[in-house]
């Protein structure tokens, strides 16, 4: 069942257009990755899904209330669900009553804050910390006060806003451990946001992609990565291949589109006689000679033209007709003596060209 | 030069004065304390919760409220002075209290003058407090009320800097006091006012003592200001 809702969500602040049109579903259990650039509305919708603050329009239903027309049960919900933000928020008071705090608000007893608070230090590993002035730890310790703050309040939905944006990957690893655990062990809902791709696709069983203010996209990991459904998702799930093309042909449930004059075989059945084809560069394997055996459907030669480290990868261009840019392994560029230049081979599978209908220019 | 100058006399003489415990010193000094810190307690009593108010509720004008309190911090002294002497006299309305030239109305018009600053500054301490802290107050499940005091205690160190720079102004004025006390020796002189009588009559040994020791309070202020900011 799907325990979070929305339909056209809307909101501005003042004349600023920060969410529209914003459908989303989350299902109990289930952790979703929202990911997209800075500014695209991540967190000011998980503050409208979290309750913190209500949206300007459309249909919000949590736990299968309609929270609209309930706006009396809101601290009640709210009590239901936690959230943990970009930056450390820690109240200047002792670690023991920052984590304590939620508990507080609910009213539970001495003893059993008590308890709580002091097994949720143990787990974030802070129990040494207890009685610190919280504002004295370092930024990656206050985010974990932060998490134990909203772990202890058992939430049946955890919202996290870029919870490691500011953290060394040490307590990232430990934050994302944590959650996932929570996930596997307790079954509470997660919704993380990230502009790291990475942890979209480490964490999430199912990822939306937010673009200027709406979802522009929802499903599995390796549909938003290899099929994305649009330009501007394509360019911001980083891939690095997106060529304008024409379709010449469909048969055997291949289509044959020609871009520069190079014609490359795709699976996808052709949405538009104009398209955009988009390949990831880590699909396309550069080879020294004509490969024996290959069962990539596209096979052809290309000239390197230029070779650009970006460690552990190097991205290298190579020109058939049109530009290609292959992801290969620093180690596999060394074995090829990859060089500008030179005359390679490029093998790349139908299923890895991804064709979407062509938009306007940019 | 030096010998028989009468500041050094004074200052020498000031130190006697002080170390000695003269009983005028002491008891000036003890008036003027309890005259301020009096003022001050019942301003906070008053502006804490009223400044919070502002802070918490929206409402029309709110932001031409803050505007004039913080214009009512630089308020001549003299003005308020006038202003309660006014009030409290005879012709006023408050006339039948008999308040005027006693401690009470000094205490009355103390805490008048520093109101403002004290509303003013503890509406900019709970300002203060960013919005992801407000945000992280409400998604832990805080009530309304849970809220608020959450808020106030986390401001609680700004708010006490506020209080305390009331008291500041409050013992280190002279105006409101000359006018509203009227300086009677024994019932409403203070530590300013004696000052200001005893620089008149070339009584500088007295004013040096009491100005070494209004200097020794704003100091104490002072420090207690920083220990209470270092939070």
């Amino acid at each position: 069942m799907a325990i979070i809702e929305a339909h056209s969500i809307r909101k501005s602040y003042g004349s600023l257009e920060v969410l529209h049109d914003v459908d989303l579903s989350v299902q109990e259990g289930e952790i979703l990755g929202l990911i997209g650039p800075s500014g695209s509305g991540k967190s000011t919708l998980l503050r409208i899904l979290d309750l913190i603050e209500p949206s300007d329009g459309g249909a919000l239903s949590l736990f299968g209330i309609d929270v609209v027309a309930e706006r009396g049960r809101w601290l009640d919900l709210r009590r239901r669900m936690g959230m943990l933000f970009q930056r450390p928020i820690v109240f200047n008071a002792s670690v023991y009553d920052n984590v304590a705090m939620g508990l507080r608000y609910r009213g539970a007893s001495s003893d059993d804050i008590d308890r709580r608070v002091k097994e949720a230090l143990e787990a974030v590993g802070l129990s040494r910390y207890i009685g610190s002035r919280a504002t004295d730890l370092s930024g990656g310790e206050q985010q974990r006060v932060a998490l134990s703050r909203v772990l202890v309040t058992d939430p049946e939905i955890l919202f996290l806003d870029e919870p490691t944006a500011n953290l060394d990957p040490g307590s990232t690893a430990t934050i994302e451990a944590i959650v996932a655990r929570l996930n596997r062990e307790e079954g509470t809902t997660v919704l993380i946001s990230t502009h790291d791709l990475s942890q979209g696709q480490r964490l999430a069983h199912r990822v939306a992609v937010m673009i200027e203010g709406t979802v522009a996209q929802a499903g599995s990991p390796r549909e938003i990565f290899h099929e994305p459904r649009d330009q501007k998702i394509a360019r911001f799930v980083g891939v690095q291949n997106i060529i304008p093309g024409r379709v010449v042909s469909r048969k055997e449930g291949l289509t044959t589109v020609e871009a520069g004059g190079r014609q490359i075989v795709s699976t996808t059945p052709p949405p538009a006689e104009e398209v955009t084809v988009v390949i990831r560069g880590e699909d396309i394997s550069l080879h020294r000679r004509e490969p024996g055996y290959e069962e990539a459907e596209n096979l052809f030669p290309a000239t390197v033209t230029s070779i650009e480290p970006t460690a552990p990868f190097v991205n290298v261009t190579v020109h058939c007709g049109c530009d290609l840019v292959a992801l290969v392994t620093a180690r596999r560029a060394e074995a090829l003596g990859l060089a500008a230049g030179m005359q390679v081979w490029v093998s790349l599978q139908a299923k890895a060209v991804h064709l979407i209908p062509r938009e306007g220019p940019g | 030069m030096v010998n028989g100058s009468p500041i050094v006399e004074g200052f020498i003489e000031a130190i006697n004065l002080i170390i000695t415990l003269n009983p005028q010193v002491v008891e000036i000094t003890i008036r003027s304390l309890y005259i301020s810190l009096t003022a001050t307690f019942f301003a906070a009593l008053i502006a804490l919760p009223a400044g919070a108010l502002i802070y918490f509720y929206e409402f029309r004008g709110k932001h031409a409220v803050v505007s004039t309190l913080q214009t009512l911090y630089a308020l001549p002294t003299v003005i308020v002075g006038l202003l309660m002497f006014l009030l409290l006299s005879n012709i006023g309305p408050f006339g039948f209290l008999r308040l005027l030239y006693t401690p009470g109305g000094m205490i009355v018009t103390q805490t008048v003058l520093i109101i403002p600053l004290l509303m003013g500054l503890t509406v900019s301490a709970l300002s203060g407090i960013d919005r992801d802290k407000r945000y992280t107050i409400t998604a832990l499940g805080a009530s309304r009320f849970q809220t608020v005091t959450t808020i106030i205690m986390e401001a609680r160190f700004a708010v006490m800097s506020g209080v305390l720079l009331g008291f500041g102004r409050a013992i280190a004025e002279v105006g409101t006091v000359m006018i509203v006390g009227g300086n009677i020796r024994g019932a409403t002189r203070v530590l300013t006012t004696a000052i200001a009588l005893n620089t008149s009559m070339a009584n500088y040994s007295m004013s040096i003592a009491l100005g070494i020791i209004l200097l020794g309070v704003a100091l104490g202020v002072n420090i207690a200001l920083s220990l209470v900011q270092r939070r």
